[in-house]
């Protein structure tokens, strides 16, 4: 192997690419071989770093340097005095508040997480099967194959707690149980990546930084639960981490890792990837499973449940892109490591998209149980332009809004699911003053109505009048019975709907009801929107009134 | 390997229509023939996903968020300036066909909204001007 003086990773994560980063690693490619230097340095293209509103980004070790915000015309200084004389350039490195540089590790963003899931992304090459093993990638499918009999491995990942990280957080291991107990020849294996609550970009970002480990845990799940066959859904709008998981299951193919007789055990396991084409109910369990058959994307009435009556009519285990990523660890680690991170009932991590009003904006993991103040303030680093906190959207468009007053509450399943919010499968969008909490719920609305599917009344009609009862309120029409009207409707959808789209679809409404009642009486009585976002008309009296004045 | 699912055939049929980005009535009925589908049944599908056009678009499809992240982040005055610019409103494909806007739930690249992607290229931190001179480029490039 070759030894090099310089390590240059360069983040490769979506958004970074997006910001610039692709021409920045052209032009540093570029200065480097111009210097003569391509045999001292090398530089890789990693997956998300996870401080996305500092991209583009490198990580330059030894030292450990941290470069932001980089531009194409940065890379010939970069090399000539940094890698060259050994001089970092102090005015592209991360800079705190207190005039410091420190380097990755000391980097409060970081120094606060805790990484299980994104313990490769933004360390390893995501295209290089060989990096991933290296960092023991494959070693815990390696393990079960060589040590473990099927139910032991169950077992393991009942006995960490694991629970779902997509949202609804079913325990995993149970999940796994009821498949491997159904009598089936055919099972299946099934990672749902259709990630589309708006705010969140946490799965895309796990596939894109390491999708091995997705790939992995699949395979561990389907030794598990006897399953010979297996499917990653991806949605269409994530062409990188599409690419990204063809390479990964090509390469894991020609080394034997993926297809017949796995390291040269009698598992088999293949594993092929479906690409949806733009519907978010696709994220539901059961439309996800008529989306890979290609048909309609619709939900069905659930029982039965997957584990016994899912892709194709077969046993399937249906779970999160996160859900897995955990999986390597748990075994390789153990359980008891696990359930050492995070609380006794919520044991373990969660990654978070962070976004919206706060300083750093980005992907980060922290272990459950933490309180979201310790996440905005601590990691997050607070509020940009000293504004006051609002409230953070958690769980998208079926969660609901944590306001100042619970910014306290441990993050956890049940905390969250207490003060009307929900873990949801990791957006978490934080507002300020500025924002207005009838506005951010009518929006949450728009998209419910947008996207539902249409099979059933409650969540095609039900969302669509709770929007225009929510039009007329932040129009300044809003009348004195409206919020009545709204909590009855939406107590209504949730009973009613088929599918988990619409039982949660009406919570940012109630949530922002719940907290900021205030707000919506004030647009209601006084018509008038106090955060200064609703375009509110006069009420008609108030017309007449001034239309006096003038006359008079 | 399994044979194709019907969405995958779909989008196998659709991206060969570089220039109209949709599936044709022909190609679609020849399909369903082909594998005895109900033509009913690929009309559903492919109105069901908004990915899917069964009318010509645009020779490049522009899909935009307005969702919370980017709409905190002012995406509306992008999307007009953007409809603006283009003579058109979501949905509908410019006078010279080169263009197609759509409405996208989530790009999830909310660290860096508002975003928008155009093909398969997605651009974020967009402001009214970066985006119309995206499209500017663009279009000297074809």
């Amino acid at each position: 192997m070759k030894i090099y003086r310089i390590h240059a990773l360069i983040c490769a994560g979506g958004q970074c690419i997006t910001a610039g980063g692709d021409s920045f690693e052209e032009a540093l490619k570029h200065a480097i071989k111009e210097k003569g230097l391509e045999d001292e340095i090398q530089v890789v293209e990693t997956g998300c770093m996870g401080a996305c509103e500092k991209g583009p980004m490198m990580v330059v070790y030894p030292e450990g340097v941290l470069y932001v915000h980089l531009k194409p015309s940065d890379a010939q200084e970069i090399v000539s005095e940094h890698f060259l004389k050994g001089r970092p350039i102090q005015r592209l490195m991360w800079k705190e508040a207190d005039g410091n540089f420190p380097t990755l590790d000391q980097v409060p963003f970081f120094a606060h997480q805790t990484k299980i899931v994104l313990r490769n992304c933004g360390m390893i090459d995501s295209e290089s099967i060989e990096e991933y093993i290296a960092r023991d990638g494959y070693a815990a499918l390696a393990k079960v194959l060589s040590s473990m009999k099927p139910n032991q491995v169950v077992e393991e990942i009942k006995k960490s707690g694991l629970r779902g990280r997509g949202g609804a957080g079913f325990p995993t291991g149970l999940k796994w149980e009821f498949t491997a107990r159904e009598n089936s020849e055919m099972k299946y294996i099934v990672t749902n990546a259709d990630e589309g609550d708006p705010g969140a970009y946490m799965d895309r970002s796990v596939i894109e930084g390491d999708p091995h480990t997705i790939i992995e845990g699949m395979a561990i799940a389907a030794y598990a639960v006897g399953a010979t066959q297996g499917y990653i859904y991806c949605r269409a709008e994530y062409p990188i981490a599409i690419k990204r998981l063809h390479i990964a299951l090509r390469k894991a193919k020609q080394v034997g890792l993926l297809g017949k007789n796995i390291l040269g055990s009698d598992f088999s396991f293949d594993l092929e990837i479906r690409i949806g084409a733009g519907a978010f109910v696709c994220g539901e369990e059961t439309a996800l499973l008529n989306s890979i058959e290609g048909k309609r994307g619709e939900p069905n009435v659930k029982p039965p449940y997957p584990s016994s009556k899912g892709l194709y009519g077969k046993p399937t285990v249906i779970n999160n892109v996160e859900t897995f990523a955990n999986v390597p660890f748990i075994i390789l680690e153990g359980a008891e490591k696990f359930r050492k991170i995070g609380t006794e009932s919520n044991p373990g991590t969660k990654v978070f998209s962070l976004a919206g009003k706060v300083i750093t904006t980005g992907l980060i993991e922290v272990p459950l149980g933490i309180s979201l103040r310790r996440i905005i303030y601590d990691i997050g680093g607070g509020i940009p332009d000293g504004k006051k906190f609002k409230g953070a959207l958690m769980g998208g468009p079926s969660g609901g809004v944590v306001p100042a007053s619970k910014l306290d509450t441990p993050i956890d399943f049940e905390s969250l699911n207490e003060i009307g919010s929900m873990m949801g499968s990791g957006g978490l969008i934080v507002m300020d003053e500025d924002s207005c909490m009838v506005d951010i719920a009518k929006y949450f609305l728009k998209f419910t109505v947008d996207e539902s599917c249409g099979k059933c009344t409650p969540c095609r009609e039900g969302t669509r009048q709770m929007l225009t009862i929510l039009e007329r309120i932040t129009s300044g029409s809003g009348k004195e019975s409206d919020l009545n009207e709204l909590e009855c409707l939406a107590e209504t959808i949730k009973l009613t709907s088929l599918c988990g789209l619409g039982q949660s679809a009406p919570n940012p409404v109630l949530s922002t009801i719940r907290w900021f009642r205030d707000e919506y009486e004030a647009h209601i009585r006084e018509h008038k929107c106090i955060a200064n976002v609703c375009v509110m008309k006069a009420p008609k009296s108030e017309v007449k009134k001034r239309a006096k004045k003038i006359t008079h | 390997m399994q044979k194709k699912s019907l969405i995958e055939k779909l989008h196998d049929l659709q991206d060969s229509h570089h220039q109209t980005n949709h599936l044709s009535k022909e190609e679609v009925v020849k399909l369903c023939e082909q594998d005895s589908t109900p033509l009913s049944q690929a009309y559903g599908v492919a109105t069901f996903y908004t990915m899917f056009s069964v009318k010509p678009r645009g020779r490049h499809i522009i899909r935009i968020c307005e969702n919370q992240s980017c709409h905190m982040a002012d995406a509306v005055q992008v999307v007009d300036e953007l409809k603006k610019y283009l003579g058109i409103e979501f949905g509908e494909t410019s006078s010279d066909g080169l263009f197609t806007l759509e409405h996208s739930s989530c790009l999830g690249m909310c660290s860096i909204a508002p975003c928008m992607m155009i093909d398969e290229h997605p651009y974020g931190n967009l402001t009214p001007s970066k985006a119309i001179e995206i499209v500017q480029k663009m279009k000297a490039g074809v």
